[in-house]
């Protein structure tokens, strides 16, 4: 999933600058799973603004909406009708879900409520952690599924570095390292040896490097 | 292969070698390094100049290597990863070549987020390994990465490091293999105060048969002071400062505990001269370059070996 976590309200307020009507829309795919734009993170947060607001003492008009998924075209024509009515739109969804909007409604002001994080997975109840840097060339099946891009602090793909620590990184010792990781799955498989042969640089073009990528399937189009 | 490096030359020649380290200052002052230098000049074969150690913001290392150069001292330049992309990378090493610099220390580098720049992106576009490939294969095959053939081959003596403390012990000798399959001509390693685990790793790199393949000089770094052993110990990536040594420098009084550190180099240096495999010493006396001829003499290894000028 897309993991994300809500900006601080402060900031959120600030960008919302004038906006008297504010309709907040959130997303009930990833950021629903991950906390931070479901419908009820919507509402919590409609109701802080509220509170805020009133606090300063200014008069708003907030109204809340949820959208399956926000960066599914389809979708995005439920809350025409608020849309219209709204001087902002505050988006509880990933950085995709806020420019889809904002594709689709062009005449709005269209605001982010989230900070996107990354692409994860959810490790334990109130754990989410980076699996994915969504390379365009996936090498989980060399790497024992564990990936060195995005789980290495350096990349490394000939790892592991000399910080390697009692299988702690050396940026922080709440961080796994990822090659004592492929280490131990390797030699649970018994596939050490495939970690003796050099690994060539990376092409990053098919990553985000290389330019944003669009993809386009004749199967799919109408 | 004839590289114009003392450096080469003298491990070909089969003398220990040594070398030492100039970290450049944090300023656009060619002084402090050039005084650096001149600590050190008559009594190492070669002088390392680190690259924006420890991801702090310091003089260039090619500027600085340039300006050791310039006063007689052969430097081995550090180049990390870190901070370049491999257009960048290939480029600096054609342009170190053409400057006269002849050895090159090929490495990653420690981690942005412990420098003075935290916000900095992080390049990794080549690990270390991959930069000393490519290093080999633009002085031996004439071309970069991708294939394009150079119009003249930078003279390179390659080097990388080794971690032999670093987890998991089972791949250190895996990644020297690596790394001279990569091309490295040598390798300088981290700073040695655990001597057993060393030597497990080096009888490990010599059944593989790599001491053979490759000159490897043992890391010493002087240890000013209990405080300083302490904190290297809790607090620097990658180095393992055992309890032994801690009770010893801790054992001396506070005033004599410096000639305590230098004395354990001292030591560390008369062991790695008798190792088999070991082909020399790699002196990083951090912030200490005055004491770096001291130990030297105490170690036995004053003056430098003369050497014939390399055939042109």
């Amino acid at each position: 999933m897309i993991v994300a976590e809500k900006k601080p309200l402060a900031e959120i307020k600030a960008s919302l600058g004038s906006a008297r009507r504010i309709l907040l829309i959130g997303c009930n795919t990833c950021v629903a799973e991950c906390a931070a734009g479901g419908p009820k993170e919507t509402a919590l947060m409609a109701s802080a603004l509220r509170i805020a607001y009133d606090k300063a003492g200014e008069k708003i008009e907030v109204r809340e909406a949820s959208l399956d998924r926000q960066c599914v075209h389809e979708f995005l024509a439920e809350v025409g009708e608020e849309v219209n009515w709204t001087e902002a739109v505050l988006s509880l969804a990933c950085g995709a879900g806020v420019q889809a909007l904002a594709r689709f409604y062009p005449q709005s002001v269209i605001i982010p409520a989230l900070n996107t994080q990354f692409i994860g997975t959810t490790v334990e109840a109130g754990v989410w952690a980076e699996d994915c840097s969504g390379c365009g060339n996936c090498k989980l099946a060399y790497f024992a599924a564990v990936c060195p891009l995005t789980r290495c602090a350096k990349k490394l793909l000939n790892g592991p570095c000399g910080g390697s620590n009692n299988g702690k990184c050396e940026v922080s010792p709440d961080l796994d390292c990822a090659w004592q990781m492929i280490y131990d799955r390797l030699t649970a498989l018994n596939q050490l040896d495939r970690l003796k042969e050099f690994v060539p640089p990376n092409d990053w073009s098919t990553s985000h490097s290389g330019r944003p990528r669009v993809i386009i399937r004749e199967d799919r189009r109408v | 292969m004839n590289l114009e490096s003392r450096l080469a030359r003298v491990l070909a020649a089969g003398h220990f070698a040594v070398t030492a380290e100039c970290g450049p200052p944090q300023g656009a002052d060619s002084q402090p390094i050039q005084e650096k230098g001149k600590l050190i000049k008559d009594v190492v074969d070669a002088v390392n100049v680190t690259d924006n150690q420890t991801a702090v913001v310091r003089l260039s290392s090619l500027a600085s290597a340039v300006l050791l150069k310039e006063m007689g001292i052969e430097p081995v330049l550090q180049i990390v990863t870190r901070d370049r992309n491999r257009i960048a990378l290939q480029s600096d090493l054609l342009g170190a070549s053409a400057l006269g610099v002849r050895n090159v220390l090929c490495l990653t580098g420690d981690h942005q987020s412990f420098g003075n720049q935290k916000a900095a992106q992080g390049v990794y576009d080549l690990d270390s390994i991959q930069l000393v490939y490519a290093a080999r294969i633009m002085r031996d095959e004439g071309r970069l990465l991708d294939g394009t053939r150079l119009k003249s081959s930078p003279k390179l003596f390659i080097g990388a490091a080794a971690n032999p403390f670093a987890d998991p012990l089972g791949l250190r000798v895996t990644r020297l293999a690596k790394k001279i399959y990569a091309g490295a001509n040598f390798i300088q390693t981290q700073c040695i105060y655990d001597t057993a685990r060393f030597e497990v790793w080096l009888n490990g790199a010599r059944q593989e048969g790599l001491t053979e393949k490759v000159y490897i000089l043992g890391g010493v770094t002087p240890l000013k002071s209990v405080r300083m052993a302490e904190y290297m110990k809790a607090n620097v990536a990658g180095i393992e400062v055992p309890d032994e040594a801690i009770k010893r420098i801790k054992g001396v009084p506070n005033k004599d505990q410096g000639a305590e550190g230098i004395k354990m180099a001292v030591e560390t240096i008369e062991w790695l001269k008798g190792l088999d495999g070991v082909a020399g010493v790699h002196v990083m006396a951090i912030g200490w370059e005055e004491k770096v001829p001291e130990i030297l003499e105490a170690a036995g290894l004053s003056p430098r070996a003369k050497l014939e000028k390399a055939s042109q």
